[in-house]
């Protein structure tokens, strides 16, 4: 009994979760007009989801027989995905309402996601790692088409299920490539054999496929082709999820497969990593110049923003990982933010989304445009806001590292990247009102406002920061 | 002529390639592209039991581990086949066919 109760205790978070979000489903089905009840049951159960590992969790756990890992890198990446899947939540209620989706399932898939997500930073071998990459990702094709009576909703669900799928097709194949030349699926057999020398070139060339798989999950280029399609056709909270808790999943998995099992063979995945990096930010920044959709544009900002947190793994270190996540965590707060406020812009026949419609805001809407600007300059990297000491956190490590040439491709994409969020800002700013937005939801305006706070707390600093600090550091040293 | 894991893998690795090419070669219909996912899926399942069968248990290797990840690969394909096809039924009752070259609403 005593080995039953060691075998599951350390993922009984998760098994929980993935009660109650079936106890939802079921209470959905009979009480179909709660709605309400079952998303803020859900918000509550992801909060309490991702504050538990962080305050009761034994760090260096393991369960199933080690094939889920409980480190301070997973209580962490579960921490900040939790509350992250909880805001984005938060942010769906009044355009679902609006838009007439208001159905249960909503909050239901998010949990399961989620669920998928904390698999995916958890995994300790190469099969829950599959897993939590299919759990994950079948909840979010679904969500993408959520709007089912929408053409562009349902293309995007369409486009997103092939892409997704060839990936996770691409990533299989590198991870029986794995399996076949090093004979085990655990990460510390498969670190074993890869750091005793003599790798076979049938372990770089499966890295390459898992790598090329796990490329589509964070968007990066050429991996990147589903993104902007997928961000303009889906519901826009949905694309807001999108943007924030995937990408830090995914992101996080990235980091513990190179550091884990792969770290014996860093010569060969850096190069990979890095020509990732260089063509996202390549791509995002001067995909993103001719946008007119903010959608769009987000996305590929979004594909920038991979590359920039990619330049931090690169380097391969402790330091490389921290830097890694505290610029997506940043990034994951700015770009709930952002979503939040571009979900506030409603007239009065229904959502718009291009850039031109947020023309004269400063007159309108002044708070408003005042959160834009803000977020918008956090994510351009302006000093005195939080975005610029993500970018220092990521970069810092690459140049320690010796990659100084990356940093500055890095520092020119951000240059040009400027460009864009400039435009967007110019436009609220000084350009002739021609839209009036209806008055948006306490829910929104406060999640813009917080978020917004947050970003330019770094003057409060040395209070927050520090303890936030050692988390992260803790979390990144784990992974070693 | 003896079978060898060679052979297997040669299989596979077609079989893979036939899968890439037919989602982005093939103009016509979508019901097409889901078959090229399962062709990969396939090969994968080919590999995994090719090797597990013509692993030897010595040291740290697992031979079982990846017959078992083969029936998970068959579960999964399954429930990605079903939820595909979900996502197809919903898009053609919005656009009325589900030929490939007209899935451009969105440029991309």
């Amino acid at each position: 009994m005593a080995n039953v109760i060691n075998f599951i205790l350390p993922f009984l978070p998760e098994l929980l979760l993935a009660f109650f979000a079936s106890q939802l489903l079921v209470f959905g089905v009979v009480k179909k007009e709660r709605t309400d009840l079952v998303r803020w049951i859900a918000i509550g159960l992801l909060v309490v989801f991702a504050l538990a590992g962080l305050f009761v969790g034994v760090p260096g756990t393991t369960a199933f027989n080690g094939a889920l890992i409980n480190d301070d890198f997973s209580y962490i990446a579960k921490a900040i995905i939790g509350l992250a899947a909880a805001a984005a939540l938060l942010f769906s209620e009044s355009y679902l309402k609006s838009e007439r989706l208001d159905q249960y399932e909503f909050s239901v898939l998010v949990l399961y996601a989620v669920l998928g997500m904390s698999i995916m930073v958890s995994s300790n071998s190469l099969l829950s790692l599959y897993i939590g990459i299919e759990m994950q990702s079948l909840a979010l094709y679904v969500l993408a088409a959520f709007n089912r009576d929408s053409l562009r909703a349902s293309e995007a669900g369409l486009k997103y299920f092939v892409l997704g799928a060839l990936s996770s097709g691409l990533l299989l194949y590198g991870i029986s490539m794995v399996y076949g030349f090093t004979g085990s699926l655990t990460f510390d057999t498969i670190g074993a054999v890869v750091s005793s020398g003599d790798v076979s070139p049938g372990v770089i060339a499966g890295m390459v496929f898992m790598l090329c798989g796990l490329g589509f999950k964070i968007s990066a280029a050429p991996f990147h082709m589903w993104t902007p399609d997928v961000y303009e056709g889906s519901p826009t909270p949905v694309t807001g999820f999108f943007a924030s808790a995937p990408k830090f999943a995914a992101m996080a998995l990235i980091a513990r497969v190179l550091m884990d099992p792969f770290m014996g063979i860093q010569d060969s995945w850096q190069q990979v990593i890095i020509v990732l990096s260089v063509a996202s930010m390549i791509v995002g920044v001067f995909g993103a110049l001719m946008q007119t959709n903010i959608k769009r544009l987000m996305a590929y900002s979004s594909i920038a923003n991979m590359g920039y947190a990619l330049v931090a793994l690169s380097a391969g270190t402790v330091a490389g990982v921290n830097g890694m996540l505290i610029f997506m965590s940043i990034y994951l707060i700015t770009s709930i933010g952002l979503f939040a406020c571009i979900l506030q812009m409603r007239i009065r026949d229904g959502m718009v989304e291009q850039i031109s419609d947020v023309a004269g805001l400063s007159t309108t809407q002044p708070r408003l445009a005042l959160m834009f600007t803000v977020l918008l300059f956090s994510l351009m990297g302006m000093p005195p806001l939080l975005g610029f000491f993500g970018k220092i956190s990521a970069f810092y490590p690459a140049i320690d590292a010796g990659l100084t040439w990356l940093v500055v491709v890095a520092l020119i994409a951000s240059v040009v990247g400027a460009f864009y969020y400039l435009r967007i800002i110019k436009t609220i700013w000084f350009e002739e009102q021609d839209r009036q937005f209806v008055k948006p939801a306490t829910a929104l305006s406060v999640l813009s406002g917080v978020s917004t706070l947050i970003l330019v707390a770094v003057l409060f600093l040395p209070f927050i920061s520090a303890p936030v600090k050692t988390a992260f550091g803790a979390a990144a040293a784990s992974l070693f | 002529m003896i079978i060898g894991l060679t052979h297997y893998l040669v299989v596979a690795a077609i079989l893979f390639t036939i899968g890439v090419f037919g989602i982005f070669v093939n103009r016509k219909n979508v019901i097409i592209i889901l078959m090229c996912v399962e062709l990969i899926l396939l090969a994968v399942n080919i590999n995994f039991v090719a090797f597990s069968t013509h692993m030897e248990a010595v040291g740290t290797n697992e031979p079982l581990a990846g017959q078992i990840f083969a029936l998970f690969v068959l579960t999964v394909a399954a429930a990605e086949a079903a939820v595909g096809l979900a996502i197809l039924v919903v898009y053609f009752r919005n656009r009325g066919n589900i030929a490939v070259e007209d899935i451009d609403m969105m440029k991309g």
